[in-house]
């Protein structure tokens, strides 16, 4: 029997790509069901009732929620392009920076927008610069070595999200002075062909962050 | 794993996060040496470990860089000893399962703890109650489904989310005494309410778990570092 493998989706949203990128990369033919988040589908309520949220992978109709759970999932069923390191302790290490993204990076940006609370990008430069470190030290293209992994991913939002942002707001947050490493992964990371494959249309982003920002 | 200094744990007696590696690493019956931290005055070790959070539990292992982050622990000392009390299941999707419900619970469930305790008006308390309510009612659903009957939310066998929830009973138990609240209500979810029972009194983490001394002390700690102000 074929395996089927459904993505409840929304085009925009950083953790639907993410899992996206993590499907692309193993090759995994999928169908995309986009969402309305306004008036939520049966389904959407059905797979996800905890959180009502996207992303939901749904694999031969069992429903999988939370992105980072989902990357981990489809990396434990579908050999080939590994998503996470074998080794446990560099599997661990990838646990971390991938958490430490969600937990602390994420919002820290989000506030040095001015998209949470008052606008401040202390926290934010302070957070960024444990990523360009842990770069620096890696000494490679990605946080994966020579190619992506659930790292990489899961700064998705990050790579690309973020540029948009800026150009909608006029706030620089990622320069190259300050962080050179970072930045040259950010241009890395979008070329990757399935980061491509996965990344909705920019203009189309800055335009709906132009809208927030009332530009 | 014979060598008892081959694993270092770096922890606080009243920390629920370290309290939680504690019981995998018994539940496991793998040796370790323990440090207790001082987080009022932070040792040289636990910052060089942890430099990114500065917090406790941090897991030595070997000559190795340090492992931060409780969940992630408890799931590096299941990838290298599987055959000592596997705590995670082996099916993708049970093990998906686990992972879901244990972001939940420490996304979720556990902050209310913290919110709580930071809140001292009266209509923001009742209102982080009535979430702390519902957050409990999912967790007697997952328990229920992931149970199947048995006494743990692993089987018939403590297994992962066991220790990632029955790490907070203690804790939780303390609020809820300082605020005349009763989260595992036997009414509302008498499931839960029974786990909540069993695994408290387990033996690998009973052995761990703090008394009311040292909890009342680290909660004034803390109500100094991070006092209440909602």
């Amino acid at each position: 029997m074929a395996d089927e493998v459904k993505l409840l989706s929304l085009l925009g949203s950083p953790n639907v790509c993410r899992v996206e990128i993590a499907l692309k990369l193993k090759g995994i033919n999928y169908e995309s069901i986009p969402q309305d988040l306004v008036n939520k589908s049966a389904d959407l309520l059905k797979y996800n009732p905890v959180h009502k949220k996207v992303p939901v992978l749904l694999h031969n109709g069992k429903p999988i929620s939370e992105s980072l759970v989902i990357i981990e999932y489809i990396d434990d069923v579908w050999k080939g392009v590994p998503v996470l390191p074998q080794d446990p302790y560099e599997k661990a290490q990838a646990r971390f920076w991938a958490k430490f993204i969600d937990d602390k990076c994420t919002p820290a940006i989000l506030k040095a927008f001015g998209m949470e609370g008052e606008q401040d990008a202390t926290e934010a430069n302070g957070q960024l610069q444990y990523l360009e470190n842990e770069l620096n030290v890696k000494g490679k293209k990605f946080f994966g070595g020579d190619s992506i992994n659930l790292v990489d991913i899961s700064a998705s939002f990050l790579a690309f999200w973020v540029g948009a942002i800026e150009e909608a707001s006029g706030i620089q947050l990622v320069t190259k002075d300050k962080f050179p490493k970072l930045t040259k992964w950010c241009d890395d990371f979008v070329n990757c062909q399935a980061v491509k494959d996965s990344l909705p249309p920019r203009e189309a982003l800055v335009a709906f962050f132009k809208g927030r920002f009332g530009n | 794993m014979g060598n008892k200094s081959e694993i270092k744990l770096l922890g606080t007696a009243a920390s629920p996060f370290a309290n939680r590696v504690q019981f995998a690493l018994n539940l496991k019956s793998m040796k370790y040496e323990y440090i207790e931290e001082n987080l009022a005055c932070k040792s040289e070790l636990l910052i060089k470990s942890n430099p990114v959070h500065k917090k406790v539990p941090v897991l030595l292992h070997a000559d190795k860089p340090p492992i931060c982050e409780s969940q992630i622990i408890v799931e590096y000392l299941d990838e290298i000893r599987p055959d000592l009390y596997q705590l995670l299941p082996s099916v993708s999707l049970d093990r998906a399962n686990c992972r879901f419900w244990a972001a939940y619970i420490d996304n979720k469930f556990f902050p209310l703890y913290e919110e709580l305790r930071q809140t001292l008006n009266k209509a923001g308390q009742e209102a982080i109650k009535e979430q702390m309510i519902e957050a409990t009612q999912q967790l007697e659903e997952a328990f229920i489904k992931s149970s199947n009957g048995k006494t743990y939310f692993g089987g018939d066998q403590v297994g992962y989310l066991d220790v990632i929830l029955g790490c907070f009973i203690r804790w939780t138990q303390h609020v809820d005494e300082l605020n005349d609240f009763n989260k595992f209500d036997e009414v509302r979810i008498l499931e839960l309410a029974k786990w909540a029972k069993c695994i408290a009194s387990h033996e690998a983490l009973k052995s761990v778990t703090p008394g009311k001394e040292t909890l009342e002390s680290f909660f004034g700690l803390i109500n100094i570092y991070r006092p209440p102000y909602k």
